[in-house]
């Protein structure tokens, strides 16, 4: 153990070590350095909500910041911009992804639904109908990942995916309280709104059995 | 209107709306994701520029250069605000402990140094890493336990020594033949809300509007003129929807302040979301704490001396986290002490999480009970009703408003089947796991704030303006269900527009004051605009009947749509009778375990709180703060910590994956009951808050589940599996 922490303290000295290092070194520059070429754009194109979409974008875009900032859909929401929170999560091709841990021209050609193309305040879908009905949410900003990834977790159930909490891989899984909540566990909810996403996906589930 | 006395008999006892499980008003737009945040304004702020923070790398000492010039010089970048474009710090606003920007110093680690502002937000996000900071870093002070010893007594909110003394404690603990005598210790937790701080801000002209994340609308305002030294007249602040804020949001933060200055500066809108990484160093958290309690107590588990003292920090050496808080107001003994230190750390600013004080003093001192229980051999439901007090402990002059904590215990008790539970500890088993019952009592103050509204009859729609927010907590229903009630007209016939400060000043959220301040605010408004449609009609409005959209006076009955057009301003001022009272909302918490024989790991298998806390308005999204408040009391008991790097003064863990807040799968099925219960003297529609009451016990009742389960006492928190393991009843 103290082997252990005489490397993270060693480590961390030579990181700060580093940066003092780097600060003496610094040579001023002799007058205005010319500006740096600007980073690769690339086209993309893609189907968004059912609706072709074709953007010209900084390589470095994510798809999250393509759907949130270019398009201004942004009822995907950034919570941490590096997948640890699940807020951004939107189905590509029926599969459910953080959007913030991808780059947008990664998906050339494909097919994303977003909370706004799972339905409209006026045309709710299902599960968006049920989080409203078991008060599923409170700030509402994990709220349109929460639904995305409930719609996929459904689906996924649907199709055998299996989890490790199933009892036999073998076996197809069900819709239970366990399998959902283990499914669900990427997409926080700071406001604890857990046990009533559960109540409204149980619904959605036993309508769709 | 004055609140002067408690409430009689009013139009709330007869409600059709009010007190009625309704659905959020504001729930398609959320669950559609058409409620718009503080980052997504492109409605108002097409052409706003991106801008992305740069934080101090160390946490303490000077920034002695800050050399942007390969930043200003990257691709899209717009311009740049540093903190050394201010020879000093800026002045601080409302709340804030600290300064948020300005000047070389370097008072805690990610402390906002400069802003990048570029045309996208990958070319801000690229030019941040080219600034070169140089920094003449200077040892801290990062060490609670080290500071605690030498740690002044802290201030109570009248400004006296936080040391409170009833009879003789010392001489009654002496001599009590029970006693308990325990150390707890509470980390630095985050409130770690899912929107992170974001503001977009745009100058026309003198004039500064922002759209921000902010629990707190006229505090923002009056903040950001005084930080920027500007008329208050000048600022305009927006938060029609927040992304959560536990308090981390009540104040504002570095975003505001750089996305105006930004602006300013480069005659553009400009928009800034803090980077989750920066978010736990850069902003507030709730502050540890080591809590010292000592309770004396006869045979028959009478208490008779009661001390807890508890001590904490703060960048400025001033408003620690009091875990103190409620202790004067749950047992009954006559014998008491009561004392708050405050030490001055280097860490970043603690300020108020979700129940400031009352939220980790649970922790300790409903953990004490239970140890006390065991010590008298009580069933410690029945040890916590034997010291149920006939006075407010700690303050007798004060009478309780309403109280019915041992109703809460009891009716949770019988739905907790509480009877099954095993007195000695380590004896329940289900297979591979130890399973543990746990009780703790629950109590937070309910106070309220002046509040008020604009109540507009639009073509017989009533729309209810105030800069009052809803953070999660369901004020738009609550407003709304109020209005209906009091004007008579079905909820759908009335608008709630929320979080504009050019609307009239509210309570705000946050202190648990929201719901009952907010509703008082509108229903005042309402009996104005009663009156206000009885003078254009003819009659007098006090003494109508308002109901299904119609007005009944005089023998005669008008529609209310025949008053026409008609806006009336008003407030709710709540009178000095409330301070010969404790107004608290009460709880009783039960929570069941499993421990893991094997391996020590903590599953919760239920959670049930009973609730004390006057009229429920809304028992649908009540019940949906409590079971919240519950998954964070759960997150502080398991695993909540920022770990403290106490040689460089940060906190380690400063994102979501080191910083872990329950999931999905670490919750279970939760109940929640409300008594059905009315407090008079808290408002005239008799209702209480219940957002922090949620989180003050749960984590005991879990922590002593824990215990029950193990028969291992565990009191540094979180309690995680390395703290047991070693000691977990040897498997046979």
């Amino acid at each position: 153990m103290s082997l252990k922490a005489d490397l993270e303290m060693s480590r961390r000295g030579v990181l700060v070590g580093g940066t003092a290092v780097a600060a003496l070194t610094t040579v001023p520059a002799e007058g205005q350095a010319p500006r740096p070429a600007p980073p690769a754009a690339m086209p993309v194109s893609l189907e968004v909500n059912g609706k072709r979409q074709t953007l010209e974008l900084d390589t470095r875009t994510t798809l999250l910041d393509a759907l949130r900032e270019h398009l201004k859909l942004t009822g995907t929401k950034k919570g941490c911009d590096h997948g640890q929170c699940g807020a951004c999560t939107v189905i590509v091709n029926g599969e459910r992804i953080n959007s913030c841990l991808s780059l947008a021209v990664q998906h050339q050609g494909d097919k994303v639904t977003t909370i706004e193309g799972l339905g409209s305040p006026d045309k709710l879908h299902p599960m968006q109908a049920a989080f409203v009905k078991h008060d599923g949410y409170q700030c509402g900003y994990c709220t349109p990942g929460q639904i995305c990834s409930a719609v996929a977790v459904l689906d996924e159930i649907k199709r055998g995916v299996p989890s490790h909490v199933q009892a036999d891989v073998g076996k197809r899984p069900t819709a239970s309280n366990a399998e959902m909540r283990e499914r669900m566990s990427g997409n926080i909810c700071r406001c604890g709104a857990y046990s009533n996403i559960l109540d409204a996906m149980t619904e959605v589930a036993g309508a769709r059995a | 209107m004055e609140f002067t006395a408690p409430a009689e008999t009013n139009l709330f006892d007869n409600a059709k709306v009010v007190g009625k499980s309704t659905l959020r008003i504001d729930g398609p737009l959320k669950t559609t994701g058409r409620a718009p945040y503080a980052y997504e304004r492109h409605d108002v702020a097409p052409d706003a520029a991106y801008g992305y923070l740069v934080g101090s790398a160390v946490a303490k000492g000077r920034l002695t250069a800050l050399d942007t010039r390969d930043a200003a010089n990257a691709p899209g970048v717009i311009g740049i605000v540093s903190t050394l474009d201010h020879s000093a710090p800026l002045p601080t606003g409302t709340g804030n402990n600290t300064a948020l920007f300005g000047g070389a110093e370097i008072r805690h680690y990610h402390q906002a140094i400069a802003c990048v502002v570029a045309e996208t937000f990958e070319q801000a996000r690229a030019a941040a890493a080219l600034i070169r900071p140089s920094y003449a870093r200077v040892e801290g002070k990062f060490d609670l336990a080290a500071a605690a010893p030498s740690a002044p007594m802290a201030k109570d909110g009248s400004g006296k020594p936080d040391n409170k003394k009833l009879g003789d404690f010392d001489a009654a603990f002496a001599s009590a033949p029970v006693k308990i005598d325990q150390r707890y210790t509470t980390p630095d937790e985050s409130h770690a809300m899912m929107e992170p701080f974001a503001t977009t801000a745009a100058w026309e002209g003198d004039k500064l509007t922002l759209w921000t994340a902010n629990q707190m609308i006229a505090w923002c305002k009056s903040s950001m003129a005084t930080i920027l030294s500007i008329p208050k007249e000048n600022v305009r602040a927006v938060a029609p929807y927040i992304g959560g804020g536990f308090g981390g949001k009540l104040f504002v933060r570095a975003d505001a302040v750089v996305a105006a200055l930004a602006a300013r500066k480069l005659k553009r809108p400009v928009k800034v979301a803090m980077q989750r990484p920066l978010m736990v160093n850069n902003a507030t958290h709730r502050q540890g704490t080591i809590q010292r309690i000592r309770i004396g107590a006869g045979r028959d588990g009478r208490i008779t001396a009661l001390a807890h003292e508890n001590w904490s920090s703060n960048i400025n050496g001033q408003d620690g986290e009091n875990g103190t808080a409620q202790t004067a107001s749950m047992y009954a003994g006559p014998n008491r002490l009561q004392a708050n230190y405050t030490a001055q750390l280097d860490l970043p600013e603690g300020n108020a999480m979700r129940a400031p004080g009352e939220a980790v003093g649970h922790l300790a001192l409903e953990v004490a009970i239970d140890e006390l229980a065991e010590a008298v051999g009580m069933d410690p439901v029945e040890l916590r009703i034997l010291n149920e007090p006939a006075t407010v402990p700690g303050t007798p002059e004060k009478k309780f408003s309403d109280r019915n904590l041992v109703r809460c215990l009891r009716e949770g008790a019988a739905r907790f089947g509480w009877d099954k539970r095993q007195a000695k500890p380590g004896t329940v088993r289900d297979g591979r796991w130890l399973v543990g019952m746990g009780v703790a009592a629950g109590y937070r103050g309910s106070p309220t704030m002046k509040s008020a509204a604009r109540a507009t009859l639009e073509n017989g729609r009533v729309v209810i303006e105030t800069d009052m927010t809803d953070i999660g907590t369901g004020s738009y229903t609550i407003i709304a269900q109020t209005a209906a009630e009091t004007m008579g007209v079905p909820l759908a016939q009335v608008d709630v527009r929320l979080g504009d400060s050019d609307d009239p000043v509210s309570a705000g959220s946050g202190g648990q004051w929201g719901a009952a301040s907010s509703t008082a605010g509108t229903y005042a408004v309402c009996l104005a605009l009663r009156r206000a449609v009885g003078q254009k009609l003819g009659f007098d409005g006090d003494a109508a009947t308002f109901t299904d959209g119609r007005v009944v006076a005089d023998n005669r009955s008008w529609r209310l749509a025949d008053a026409g057009n008609l806006s009336v301003t008003d407030e709710m001022n709540f009178g000095r009778f409330k301070r010969d009272f404790d107004i608290g909302t009460y709880a009783g918490h039960f929570a069941e375990v499993g421990v893991d024989r094997y391996t020590g790991e903590i599953r919760i298998r239920r959670m049930l709180a009973v609730c004390d806390a006057g009229r429920i308005l809304n028992p649908l999204s009540a019940r949906s703060q409590v079971i919240g408040a519950m998954v964070m009391a759960a997150g502080s008991a398991l695993m909540e910590e920022l770990a403290v790097d106490k040689r460089f003064g940060f906190f380690v863990n400063h994102d979501l994956a080191g910083y872990e807040v329950p999931v999905h799968a670490d919750i279970p099925h939760q109940e929640c009951v409300f008594l059905d219960t009315l407090d008079p003297v808290i408002s005239p529609l008799k209702a209480k808050g219940v957002g922090e009451l949620g989180i003050c016990g749960p984590g005991s009742a879990v922590a002593n589940a824990v215990y029950n389960a193990t028969g291992i006492r565990i009191r540094d928190y979180p309690i995680t599996l390395d703290k047991h393991l070693d000691r977990l009843p040897q498997v046979a």
